[in-house]
């Protein structure tokens, strides 16, 4: 067993015993590990299972209704899922992506030239050379999705929180944006990233943790995504229960 | 020909001009309506692009309960009465919103259902004790009446709006365009949220002793929302709006001279009518858009 101290050093997320949710229902219960330092983690799990749940509680969007989640105050870099952004908004791709730009200048600090040439260095890099002034309601899916990756280059955080980037997403963004993520893994950087689609986990993400509301497995992807664990999952009952029994302060919900 | 040029020149300065030249109480209410359109015609486009233009409305009404109180008890002094409507619309802003963030419900029924029990109360109040005339006064304010006072407050407003909108411009287009990805960031966004509330508030009350609790959001919504029509970015669009105001309030106001209109209506019914020319003719409003193209480029 590790020291405390080297143990706070290595994780870039830390979960202790953490349960999260809605009124009273707990979408992650009693989630226990960490994210070590420069790690590129999968979360897969069936919908409802407390995916976003996790993600928005490690951003800091929603409070834990018990247990610690501690992510060392390190600047982080949220991508919430597309459905939440008002794309009628009267914006331009450079507004979107310079939005990136606030944990560097904060409120009134000006957006210096240096600050101009990162957003258009980092539009370049998502393949959208020359897309700085189109309004936000002509981009397609894929190209709004690029640019949000754009965006959080220019934040420039250690830690970077993905929720579902991949949806509605075809082949040839899905290439690019996952090579992106290889190069922030390459970094050093931590990336959490939400995921559907099992060969592309594979594929790319050397960890997974596969959650439906507990931690089903969380280790090496080759191992934490097998038959056994992945049938472990679908059998999640997805529906709150309104009259699933209260959780004992000692976890004894496990036992029930 | 030269005569009939001087003679055109010599009727536009007796329609347009002469009026504002002439008479203090026009000076007065032009320099109260163009300082009310730049100060309330820019919270107007962030109002509509929060897609909160009905808020707008609703705060107006929810304001008169303390409008009504101060004029019931001190009579149409403007202190009070401003004093009074603040008051009020902190009370449901803050509840509306309260309830909004805190519960199940959106802000748009949580609004209603606050602006309604306001509007009652303060419709109660006034026929407590008012006359019709009374009611009037608070619902359609009187814009050729305009005394030093108001002005000094409208002038207040206009500066504590132009310093919020200075400070809080990048948060306030953040909050609207991705508000998660404020929060993700930064803790401003309730303070953005609530600081803007309390903008809207102070210009309505700013706006109802010249155009009155009903109208004073007309000159808050009509020229954001004709603006909306013809620019697809944010400051031009903030530029436009308080230009159209401008030019609202100055017609509105020659209309009120010439054909002894009430005036709060007349400038609200100037800006409805730039508002009903941009539906139609602006380019991206009803018209424009749908004309058949003869050719299309490839990509």
């Amino acid at each position: 067993m590790a020291s405390l101290s080297s143990y706070v050093a290595s994780s870039a997320v830390a979960l202790h015993d953490l349960t999260a949710g809605y009124g009273s229902h707990a979408a992650i219960h009693h989630v226990t590990g960490e994210f070590a330092r420069g790690s590129l983690t999968a979360i897969v799990g069936p919908n409802g299972s407390g995916k976003s749940t996790l993600l928005k509680t490690i951003a800091g969007l929603l409070a834990p209704m018990g247990g610690r989640c501690s992510t060392g105050r390190q600047a982080l870099a949220y991508l919430a899922q597309i459905s939440e952004m008002d794309r009628g908004f009267p914006a331009r791709v450079r507004d979107i992506v310079a939005l990136g730009l606030w944990q560097r200048r904060g409120l009134l600090g000006r957006h210096r030239a240096e600050d101009r040439a990162r957003v258009t260095d980092a539009l370049a890099q998502v393949g959208l050379e020359g897309f700085e002034s189109r309004p936000l309601d002509t981009l397609s899916g894929g190209q709004l999705q690029r640019t949000l990756f754009a965006r959080v280059l220019v934040q420039d955080a250690p830690l970077i929180l993905l929720d579902e980037p991949f949806n509605a997403i075809d082949d040839k963004t899905i290439r690019d944006l996952t090579a992106l993520i290889g190069r922030w893994h390459a970094e050093g950087r931590t990336v959490l990233t939400v995921a559907h689609d099992l060969a592309l986990v594979r594929a790319h993400f050397p960890h997974t943790l596969l959650l439906a509301r507990g931690a089903v497995a969380w280790g090496p992807t080759a191992d934490v995504l097998n038959e056994a664990n992945i049938a472990r999952a679908r059998s999640f009952q997805e529906a709150w229960d309104e009259a699933a029994p209260w959780c004992a302060p000692n976890g004894a919900w496990q036992a029930a | 020909m030269r005569t009939e040029r001087r003679l055109a020149g010599r009727v536009m300065w007796e329609l347009a001009v002469a009026p504002f030249a002439e008479f203090a109480f026009m000076q007065r209410a032009l320099a109260g309506a163009l300082m009310l359109s730049l100060a309330a015609c820019p919270v107007g486009v962030f109002l509509m692009l929060r897609r909160m233009s009905l808020t707008g409305d609703a705060m107006a009404h929810a304001i008169l309960p303390g409008a009504a109180a101060g004029f019931l008890i001190y009579g149409l002094e403007i202190w009070p009465m401003t004093l009074g409507g603040l008051i009020a619309g902190a009370v449901v802003a803050v509840g509306a919103g309260a309830v909004a963030r805190l519960t199940v419900q959106h802000e748009d029924a949580s609004m209603a259902a606050f602006y309604l029990i306001s509007l009652s109360v303060g419709v109660v109040m006034v026929s407590l004790r008012g006359s019709s005339v009374d009611l009037m006064h608070v619902l359609f304010g009187t814009v050729l009446a305009l005394d030093d006072a108001a002005l000094v407050l409208i002038g207040l407003v206009l500066a504590v709006t132009a310093l919020a909108f200075g400070l809080l411009w990048r948060a306030l287009v953040a909050e609207c365009l991705d508000p998660l990805f404020l929060r993700s960031v930064s803790r401003m966004g309730t303070v953005v949220h609530f600081g803007f509330l309390a903008l809207v508030v102070l210009n309505l009350v700013a706006g109802f002793q010249a155009l009155g609790t009903l109208l004073a959001v007309g000159l808050m919504i009509l020229p954001a929302a004709a603006a909306r029509f013809w620019t697809q970015a944010v400051l031009p669009m903030v530029v436009l709006a308080v230009a159209i105001g401008a030019a609202s309030s100055a017609l509105g106001l020659l209309l009120s001279y010439h054909f002894s209109l009430p005036s709060g209506p007349s400038i609200t019914l100037s800006a409805g009518a730039v508002y009903l020319m941009s539906v139609l003719i602006g380019p991206r409003g009803l018209l424009l858009p749908r004309l058949p193209r003869r050719n299309h480029r490839t990509a």
